[in-house]
């Protein structure tokens, strides 16, 4: 039997396994740290594998031609970070409106602009949600370990052709830049979706037939000729003025992912079974909370940690029970309040604080430890 | 658009062409104005894509925002309506995903040029083997009149009231500086030479561009006190160009202001997706 093989590898060299794992075949970016090593990466390893890399000219072109190319039927990635991200919107609304299969990583660093590159951020989470104009679905995963940004990036290409919508993975360059030891996992022992085959005739095919929650997508070239357009459009694909088809368009590309998301949630518990103050963090934010979980535990405090994986759609129903049994909640995190909000929405009875930091640096254990034994 | 057009001229007879064979006729009529030249350079675009015997699921066409760029809903290809600006970069992915497919970007000169400018000129220095045609109107159309970056000075739009004081961009010099192996103009005036440009185009490997004068008699026309749409045509398409075979017998002063047609410069260069499975695919697997 196959052993699995040991590596030391970088989150954002994790992620690249992940990505060929899932079955990607295509890549386009841009340069930009601390996201730069994942292109590196795939650059030297697509070409080996018959698959495609390209560096654009820019962040637009990168997201628009991983689109173009998964319209062509090929699993497509790109990564960025922050300022990328903030030119990758519109794109990213073209991709959820067109339900265009797609990944797209965005390590966070220090923001708003230019903002400071090297240094690690989690204040891109509404950005992964609201970035883009107009009402449109969202999907982001948030890995804490190296280990992870393999699995969750697996997991987003799953995603991505199960909902036929863009997924993003959002870790910050903590996470991304790190080296632990991983496990690389056999072939045939992650689950991989592909993306929905489609066996109708071609003069049956409609890319977004309405007898389906997520219609199945043809390739461009595979003798089924549909039309893509960033308009409001009918089920054939072709724009419409009709204010019922619109409003029927808009509600079902947000209602594919709101009435799917037990599918798409996933949560690590630590310690919340007896647990008085609870943390809840993603992320590296997530590694300090674990042990200011523990030595919380060891002073006598019932403390524990909810970890979300998926941020969005953020996991209402588990924040919520949780909100109903402890009498408080912290939230840490690496920006000036943002997860906090949706904890503090989510929570009737608990009271919800945050622990903030914006100076490229992480919060420590200590922070929270401290914070935790302020609610004793 | 079920006109006819002489195509078979060799053998002087008329043959009615069928441009429905490859149109979606239950997407028409089409947004485009009465004596927009936008339909006649689709006409033209058909006959050409004829004459190349590929199928309809072999051809993939990409636009981006604008009035040229509806041209895709009405044709039956593979078609993508993407963003303002990046029809480039959708269709770059789309070939070099597939590189069997054919791939025809319809685009406008505030698309191409402005908003799509950095895209516009990375696609030909890429060499990546699609054509491109830029439908030329010196408008904004889509939103009313605007001057655009093919403005000629002292046009007047509707944000350039008092006249424009921006020089106007060529396409076609912006087209070869940056790389393309294929450089032509036509104008929707000259719709039969057109036809056999943009047959020319479609059948070379690499970045081919075609540049399309095709006036807009609604804004631009009118705003420039041009009588009628076939004033308008006789203007700027038939008197202010000059088919560039013609161009060496006339003398200098009878080519001032004018723009070229025809073939402009056609060179072998390597093509993007040649060079990536010959050379990038070969060598990594090598390693």
């Amino acid at each position: 039997m196959a052993e699995r093989q040991k590596k030391l590898l970088q989150g954002n060299d994790a992620c690249v396994e992940g990505a060929l794992y899932a079955g990607c075949r295509f890549y386009a970016g841009y340069p930009i740290t601390p996201s730069t090593e994942i292109a590196e990466g795939m650059s030297v390893r697509l070409p080996k594998i018959g698959g495609k890399f390209i560096q654009m000219e820019d962040e637009i072109a990168s997201i628009a031609a991983a689109i173009g190319a998964s319209l062509a039927g090929l699993k497509s990635l790109t990564a960025t970070s922050g300022p990328g991200l903030s030119l990758k919107q519109e794109c990213i609304g073209y991709a959820c409106l067109t339900e265009v299969p797609l990944v797209i990583i965005n390590v966070m660093r220090g923001g708003p602009s230019t903002g400071y590159p090297t240094g690690p951020s989690q204040s891109d989470l509404m950005a992964a949600k609201w970035g883009a104009h107009g009402d449109h679905p969202a999907i982001s995963l948030v890995p804490q370990s190296v280990q992870e940004i393999l699995t969750e990036t697996v997991r987003a290409f799953n995603l991505a052709e199960r909902f036929r919508t863009p997924v993003m993975v959002l870790y910050d360059e903590i996470v991304g830049h790190m080296r632990e030891p991983i496990m690389l996992p056999l072939p045939g022992e992650l689950e991989v979706i592909d993306r929905a085959k489609v066996t109708c005739k071609p003069e049956e095919y409609f890319p977004y037939d309405d007898r389906y929650e997520i219609a199945p997508l043809a390739p461009f070239g595979a003798g089924y000729r549909f039309h893509v357009t960033g308009l409001n459009h009918k089920q054939d694909g072709f724009p419409t003025n009709d204010s019922n088809i619109i409003r029927a368009n808009n509600e079902r590309i947000m209602n594919k992912i709101e009435n799917h998301k037990d599918e798409i949630w996933l949560n690590e518990a630590t310690d919340l079974d007896d647990a008085e103050i609870a943390v809840v963090a993603i992320g590296s934010t997530a590694r300090s909370a674990r042990y200011a979980v523990r030595e919380a535990r060891a002073a006598g405090i019932k403390a524990g940690l909810l970890r979300p994986l998926t941020m969005w759609p953020f996991p209402d129903k588990a924040v919520k029970e949780l909100a109903n049994r402890v009498k408080a909640i912290i939230v840490p995190e690496l920006n000036l309040g943002q997860m906090v909000h949706e904890v503090d929405r989510c929570s009737k009875k608990a009271l919800v604080t945050g622990i903030h930091r914006v100076d490229g640096e992480p919060i420590t254990p200590a922070q929270i430890l401290e914070a935790i034994k302020k609610h004793k | 658009m079920s006109g006819t057009a002489v195509v078979e001229k060799k053998e002087k007879v008329s043959v009615p062409f069928d441009y429905n064979k490859y149109l979606r006729p239950n997407k028409l009529p089409h947004i485009w104005c009465p004596g927009c030249g936008h339909g006649i350079v689709l006409k033209a675009m058909l006959r050409a894509i004829d004459k190349t015997g590929l199928s309809k699921d072999d051809i993939c066409m990409v636009s981006g925002i604008g009035c040229s760029s509806r041209t895709p809903g009405y044709v039956d290809f593979n078609t993508m309506h993407t963003l303002h600006g990046r029809a480039l970069s959708f269709a770059t992915g789309v070939k070099f995903a597939n590189p069997r497919l054919k791939v025809i970007v319809v685009t406008g000169d505030g698309d191409a040029l402005a908003i799509g400018g950095n895209h516009f000129i990375h696609t030909c220095r890429r060499n990546i083997d699609m054509t491109i045609v830029v439908m030329t109107n010196a408008t904004y159309g889509m939103t009313g009149g605007q001057y655009s970056p093919t403005s000629p000075l002292e046009t007047v739009a509707t944000t350039s009231r008092y006249g424009n004081i921006e020089p106007p961009f060529d396409a076609c010099e912006m087209a070869k500086a940056s790389g393309a192996s294929f450089v032509a103009r036509g104008t929707a005036y000259h719709t039969l030479e057109l036809e056999k440009t943009l047959y020319d185009a479609i059948m070379h490997k690499g970045t081919s561009v075609v540049d399309v004068i095709d006036a807009c008699p609604t804004y631009f026309g009118r705003a420039n006190k041009f009588k009628s749409t076939t004033h308008l045509m006789e203007v700027v398409e038939k008197d202010g160009t000059v088919n560039v075979r013609q161009a060496d017998k006339l003398p200098p002063e009878k080519l001032q202001g004018k723009f070229l047609r025809g073939i402009l410069h056609k060179v072998d260069r390597p093509e993007y997706c040649e060079q990536y499975e010959n050379l990038v695919m070969e060598k990594a697997k090598a390693k």
